[in-house]
């Protein structure tokens, strides 16, 4: 069978399993940039106590594989009586992990923000959460967004553990296809194609356009 | 902690002095970068800061705008504490929320600007009346564009930082503080980044402040010349201590002090 007529075949189930992949993929992106956010600026704060909460969470999801971290919360939670449906635990797990390494970005961008943009924003009396909101992220987030593009794709690519635990994504079709026809080159040689086109045709172009957007904002395109 | 009842709560009394510096002190580690620092500015004043590198004058500033906190002493802003307030009838150091309501009557301008970047010149000197006094836009906007209209960048107010000149740049930042509606103005060398041909549209500004408006001031500036124009009076500092000070003719015209007098020689020298 030629790609073409595989593809002719079964491009409902390729179709759907890549909308649940890119569901997923946003799912995680909105978990991990909220959770970015979230320890970055305790990784920051002033009382041990937080800055130490921080330090763990990053720790130990940096620390410890993906897969491992999206078992736990599917199969050890309903342990102690928390059971995620697997969706959610899907994106939970990969969005989680992202944040522990966004977080580390938010961090580095935030102190990479000039001493003198604080100082300026004090001096109008302006107060701590306005400081950091209206003048120091926007800035960190300029300072941040190309390691960012490169985050994003590692998040696309963990989002395919997540068919380990029977979310029907991408590659989740793509096994069952294989199991039930053994056309393995074909199967995963389409799925390959529509990972790489999601990461470089879609994902790239958008992430180069929100830089040069953020440059025009700074006055600087 | 200093034993603060030697300070009063509040000074009363006639010409209460607009800033008061009493027995100062700041250090760093075993630097000792304000020693025990008196001085007077009085409402209206203009005092001018000059001094070898290291003297200690950015520092006076930076304690005045509450950058940074001061080991002992206590500073006044129009006769009230700044760096302390009063609790069950005496003076402790000053909290987070003490320093956002009196610091309110300080603003500051920098050597090197730091306008906010992602904001144009207008964005810029509105952000702190919308977002700290709260004011409408409408009014801040009014406001902003009075003091943009003052200072020469009114035709530039929608430029981000990043295609303005130095000295435009330098503009824009007086009239963010401006916008404030501070009773003092600090200005830290702020001609010292820009290059000299635009060095007069920055100390034009300044001079208008001087003559039209009552705004206390304390400027720190390597330009004697500029400093003997304007200044009511000038301070040599010298080792995180005023070693002389006057009238700018008294000053510059026969410094008394020895260091005074080689610093001034040495500056006329470099020029
Ligand atoms: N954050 C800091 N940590 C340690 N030392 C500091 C700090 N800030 C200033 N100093 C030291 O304090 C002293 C006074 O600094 P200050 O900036 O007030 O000098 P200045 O008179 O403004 O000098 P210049 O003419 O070079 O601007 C200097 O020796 C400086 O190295
Ligand atoms: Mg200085």
């Amino acid at each position: 069978m030629t790609i073409f007529e595989f593809v002719g075949q079964y491009w409902p189930r390729l179709l759907s399993g890549t909308g649940v992949t890119v569901t997923q993929f946003l799912a995680a992106t909105a978990l991990g940039i909220a959770i970015s956010l979230a320890m970055g600026l305790l990784r920051l704060s002033h009382s041990m106590m937080l800055r130490g909460f921080a330090v763990t969470y990053i720790e130990i999801f940096r620390g410890t594989s993906l897969l491992v971290q999206l078992y736990w919360i599917f199969f050890v939670l309903p342990l102690f009586g928390i059971t995620v449906e697997k969706f959610t635990a899907g994106y939970m797990a990969v969005g989680m992990n992202i944040g522990a390494y966004g977080a580390e970005l938010v961090r580095g961008g935030i102190l990479a923000v000039p001493k003198g943009q604080w100082e300026a924003a004090l001096a109008i009396n302006m107060s701590a959460a306005k400081r950091m909101w209206r003048i120091i992220l926007p800035q960190a987030l300029v300072n941040m967004l190309p390691p960012w593009g490169n985050l994003m794709i590692e998040l696309l690519k963990g989002t395919a553990l997540v068919s380990l635990i029977s979310v029907t994504d991408l590659m989740f079709e793509a096994k069952q296809i294989n199991g039930t026809t053994f056309l393995s080159a074909q199967v995963f040689g389409v799925a390959l194609i529509i990972y790489y086109i999601l990461a470089r045709f879609m994902l790239t172009p958008f992430m180069r356009w929100l830089e040069r957007f953020m440059a025009r904002k700074m006055g600087r395109a | 902690m200093e034993n603060m009842s030697a300070y009063p709560q509040e000074i009363s009394g006639e010409n209460i002095p607009m800033v008061k510096f009493a027995k100062v002190r700041k250090a760093y580690g075993d630097l000792v970068v304000l020693d025990d620092l008196d001085l007077d500015v009085a409402a209206g004043e203009m005092v001018s800061i000059i001094g070898p590198s290291g003297s200690g004058k950015t520092t006076v500033l930076r304690m005045l705008m509450t950058l940074e906190r001061i080991n002992s002493g206590c500073i006044y802003v129009d006769g009230k504490p700044l760096t302390h307030m009063p609790a069950n009838g005496a003076l402790v150091p000053a909290s987070e929320r003490h320093l956002r309501k009196r610091r309110i009557d300080i603003g500051m301008c920098f050597q090197h600007f730091n306008l906010f970047p992602h904001m144009t010149a207008l964005e810029n000197c509105m952000e702190g009346p919308v977002q700290v006094l709260g004011l409408s836009k409408a009014e801040a906007r009014d406001r902003t564009e009075e003091l943009l209209e003052m200072v020469g960048m009114i035709a530039k107010m929608d430029q981000h930082p990043s295609r303005l000149s130095g000295g435009q740049q330098q503009r824009v930042a007086i009239a963010r503080a401006l916008a404030m509606r501070p009773k003092v103005m600090l200005f830290d060398e702020v001609t010292s980044a820009l290059d000299p041909e635009v060095i007069g549209e920055v100390t034009n500004v300044i001079r208008q402040l001087v003559s039209e408006h009552n705004l206390t001031m304390l400027m720190v500036t390597h330009q004697m010349g500029f400093a003997r124009d304007i200044s009511d009076r000038v301070c040599f500092f010298y080792d995180g201590k005023i070693e002389e000070q006057g009238p700018p003719a008294e000053l510059f015209g026969n410094p008394k002090k020895e260091r005074t007098q080689q610093f001034l020689s040495a500056v006329k020298e470099a020029v």
